[in-house]
């Protein structure tokens, strides 16, 4: 995390963001940096344990040579030096050597009288200390003679520069570090491939979208490792978007086209033929016609601008929690003025409890306004509208006591231009559509009962929100 | 101790050539702005040519040489290391052995080159102590009283020569009192590292009588003169140097082994002038070096091939044993070590 941000700072100090694969690198040579310190210093720890243990066997065993030459001759030590003792030492071609033997009362028999003596009392001690002004390593050995002439301790201490020693020890840290440093090209060489090779389906998507005809809006169809799913996922949600938005666009252009020509036309041709009517009688009855036309006109305008509203809003607007009975009431006050259809032929049944349900309150009662209204033009009688509350769902009905629809416009109940009666101006096509619309976008289904003989029934049934407290 | 040892021993010499500063001389301008202490064992009169060689080409520096005998150079230098004061600039020794000691009780400063870089190891320890030259150990005997034929050619013809009771040599070869002579000592304890031939030659000199005495001249003159036939392990630059005025001195290099010694140079811990003695370490390792070295002898070439001073029949090269400046030979300076060697040698020869 630490790291992240002081990346992102350093990337943002240079104006740009650091490129991955710098960040990666950054990362790697941070990595092998920290382990390059700590197994240098790991190795020449060890190194100098290593070189230690076997300079001080050399040591050692030079020291046991020379004490194994000591003899008593006339009852005091006589030491024959081994040439081999120091040939042994002398295989560390750069140190110098030294050595003392001492008798039981601390006199030095031959040898370096400036050797220091061991620390300890011990047959075989190893201690530092320095000779001639260099650091040595030295080991005092202690060997119990119990002879006729002689007996006591006599005390061999041979010391060794430890200049082989350190050269060991580097050489060992060395190699180990070598080792590293191969093991961080590697790595790194590893890194750049890997990152290259992870890039590569970024770069497929960026050059898929980049290769794509302008009007092309289908779905990405690549193969990508899963990490990168969640990306060409997101890309094809919003490309689906897109594509029922443009969709949409285009079918209110040709719908407003396809339903606005013929009645403008009409309009049109009763306007002329008002024109040239010398009759004020039947010219005055014409211009009753132009006038029933226009306000037919006017209301599958409305319509027509409903529907573009309520698609639009199917796709973006917020969900939020509301009671299905107060969007009944909404929309049955339209027509409850007298206005449009007689006071009475409209009445509410609704549940006496809350029935709560997850939608955008300005569609929904767009919708239930549709039903209402194909129900009051083309239906007969009284129209009833009753919401209940089912366990999981919620049902809002809307049933007048005519005949309803035939099977066929059952099934092709939705679709966008449908009405019984292709030339009447005030269709309950749009009506359907919008409701059908609105149903959609709020995973809610439109449901008609035509076996029923008792009039027509057609209902919203919509899921109920159970949670209490969603947004 | 080992230090002790040397100045008591300094101390006691009897010997009249190894005693305290033999000699000295000042080579160069009396202009000269730089001055070169050297102290060596080297005689003057043969080094002379070689620091004439080096100055040559230095006008502004002089070389203050001062002859010492072996020990008494190695005692100095030892006191000087440790006062700081009245140091050589350069010390040269064929005492190997008190050398290596010297270096070893850390009196000497690194000094390195392409010169030194290119010597052989057993030439050159811890870039402190070169080797400047080859000196074999010869057996050198008369010419006018050594038949051709009955010349040894190893130490196996020596020890078959004396074993006879009767032999003319009884009594008539000699060797380095090595008591007197570190140099005699050198060679002697070496020997005794190379093979068990050492005992048996031991075991010959005293079965014949074989007299000890000091210094190469007495040895070299003494072979001349007659008294003795036969002088065995003398060095072979005195050796030759003589043989070239003298007939009477033959040598030859035993094809067994043949011991070879280097004069060793080294840069005292508080040397005055390290430039210049690196300077004369450079010259006397150069070709220009090696050639006047060769001149004075102090470089024997040997093996056989062109130009070399000896062949060696039946050995070749592979018989030479260079002595390698190691801390091996600080075995030989040990005062136990020393006293059994010593007495062991006693009891075979007879001192003169």
């Amino acid at each position: 995390m630490q790291d992240n941000r002081a990346l992102n700072r350093f990337g943002h100090g240079n104006g740009q963001p650091l490129s991955l694969a710098s960040r990666l690198f950054l990362a790697i040579g941070l990595i092998l940096l920290a382990g390059g310190i700590i197994v240098t210093s790991a190795a020449l720890a060890y190194g100098h344990q290593a070189a230690r243990d076997a300079f001080d066997r050399l040591l050692v065993g030079a020291a046991n040579q020379i004490s194994a030459s000591i003899s008593i001759v006339d009852g005091t030590p006589l030491v024959d030096l081994p040439v081999t003792a120091l040939e042994l030492l002398a295989l560390a071609r750069e140190d110098r050597i030294a050595y003392r033997v001492i008798d039981p009362e601390g006199v030095t028999l031959t040898g370096y009288d400036e050797l220091a003596l061991p620390p300890t009392q011990q047959d075989v001690s190893f201690f530092d200390g320095t000779f001639a002004g260099a650091p040595v390593r030295l080991v005092a050995v202690r060997r119990h003679f119990a002879e006729r002439g002689f007996s006591g301790t006599v005390t061999t201490i041979v010391a060794h520069t430890t200049i082989a020693r350190q050269a060991l020890a580097w050489d060992i840290a060395r190699n180990a570090w070598m080792m590293l440093a191969v093991a961080g090209i590697g790595m790194v060489a590893l890194a750049a491939f890997s990152i290259r090779s992870a890039l590569v389906p970024l770069k497929r998507i960026g050059q898929d979208l980049l290769r794509r005809d302008p009007k092309d809006l289908t779905p990405l169809d690549i193969v990508v490792p899963r990490e990168l799913r969640a990306v060409v996922d997101a890309i094809n949600r919003f490309i689906t978007r897109l594509h029922q938005q443009i969709d949409g666009m285009q079918n209110l252009i040709s719908d407003s086209a396809h339903q606005l020509r013929t009645p403008i036309a009409a309009l049109r041709a009763q306007a002329q033929l008002a024109s040239e009517e010398q009759d004020p009688a039947r010219q005055s009855e014409i211009v009753g016609r132009i006038l029933a036309r226009a306000v037919g006109l006017s209301r599958l305008t409305d319509q027509m601008l409903n529907r573009a509203l309520v698609i639009h809003r199917g796709d973006s607007a917020v969900h939020t929690r509301i009671d299905l009975r107060r969007t009944a009431m909404a929309a049955a006050e339209v027509f409850d003025d007298g206005a449009i259809f007689e006071v009475g032929r409209l009445r509410l049944d609704l549940s006496e409890t809350p029935v709560w349900i997850a939608g955008d309150a300005l569609s929904l009662e767009e919708a239930v306004k549709n039903l209402i209204s194909n129900a009051l033009q083309h239906g007969d009688g009284v129209v009833t509208v009753s919401v209940i509350r089912q366990p999981d769902e919620a049902l809002l009905h809307v049933h007048d006591e005519g005949k309803g629809m035939t099977a066929k416009e059952a099934r092709q109940l939705g679709q966008r231009f449908l009405s019984s009666d292709q030339h009447r101006t005030n269709g309950t096509g749009i009506g359907l559509s919008i409701a059908h619309a609105v149903a959609n976008a709020h995973g809610a289904t439109i449901e008609v009962d035509i076996a029923s003989n008792s009039g027509f029934t057609i209902s919203l049934v919509i899921p109920l929100q159970l949670q209490e407290h969603s947004p | 101790m080992i230090r002790q040892v040397i100045v008591m021993l300094a101390a006691v010499m009897t010997c009249s050539a190894c005693i305290a500063q033999e000699d000295s001389a000042v080579f160069g301008p009396p202009t000269a702005t730089d001055t070169l202490v050297v102290r060596s064992t080297t005689d003057i009169n043969v080094f002379a040519p070689v620091m004439q060689d080096f100055l040559a080409t230095r006008p502004n520096m002089a070389i203050a040489y001062e002859q010492w005998g072996s020990n008494d150079l190695a005692a100095l230098s030892a006191r000087h290391c440790a006062s700081g004061a009245d140091s050589a600039d350069l010390i040269i020794s064929s005492a190997a052995d008190l050398q290596v000691q010297l270096v070893n009780d850390g009196c000497a400063i690194a000094y390195k080159s392409p010169a030194t870089e290119a010597l052989p190891t057993s030439r050159n320890w811890r870039n402190e102590i070169f080797g400047i030259t080859e000196e074999p150990a010869v057996l050198i005997y008369n010419t006018e009283l050594v038949a051709p034929d009955e010349v040894p050619l190893s130490r196996f013809d020596l020890i078959d020569l004396l074993r006879p009771a009767d032999s003319r040599f009884v009594g008539r070869v000699a060797t380095y009192d090595i008591e007197a002579s570190g140099l005699g000592y050198l060679f002697a304890f070496m020997d005794s590292l190379q093979a068990n031939t050492f005992g048996r030659l031991l075991e010959a000199f005293g079965r014949s009588g074989a007299v000890a005495t000091c210094c190469s001249a007495e040895l070299i003159d003494a072979v001349a003169d007659g008294r003795y036939l036969i002088a065995y392990n003398v060095l072979g630059s005195y050796a030759l140097a003589r043989a070239d005025k003298d007939a009477r001195i033959g040598v030859r290099a035993p094809s067994d082994y043949t011991l070879v010694l280097s004069r060793t140079a080294l840069i005292p811990k508080h040397s005055n002038n390290v430039g210049a003695a690196g300077a004369f370490i450079d010259f006397l390792l150069s070709g220009a070096g090696q050639t006047a070295l060769g001149q004075a002898r102090l470089v024997v070439k040997i093996g056989g091939a062109d130009g070399s001073d000896f062949d060696l029949p039946g050995g070749g090269p592979s018989s030479l044993r260079p002595i390698a400046l190691s801390p091996i030979l600080l075995a030989g300076l040990d005062q136990h070590k020393r006293k059994i060697f010593l007495s062991q040698w006693r009891q075979n020869l007879r001192q003169k």
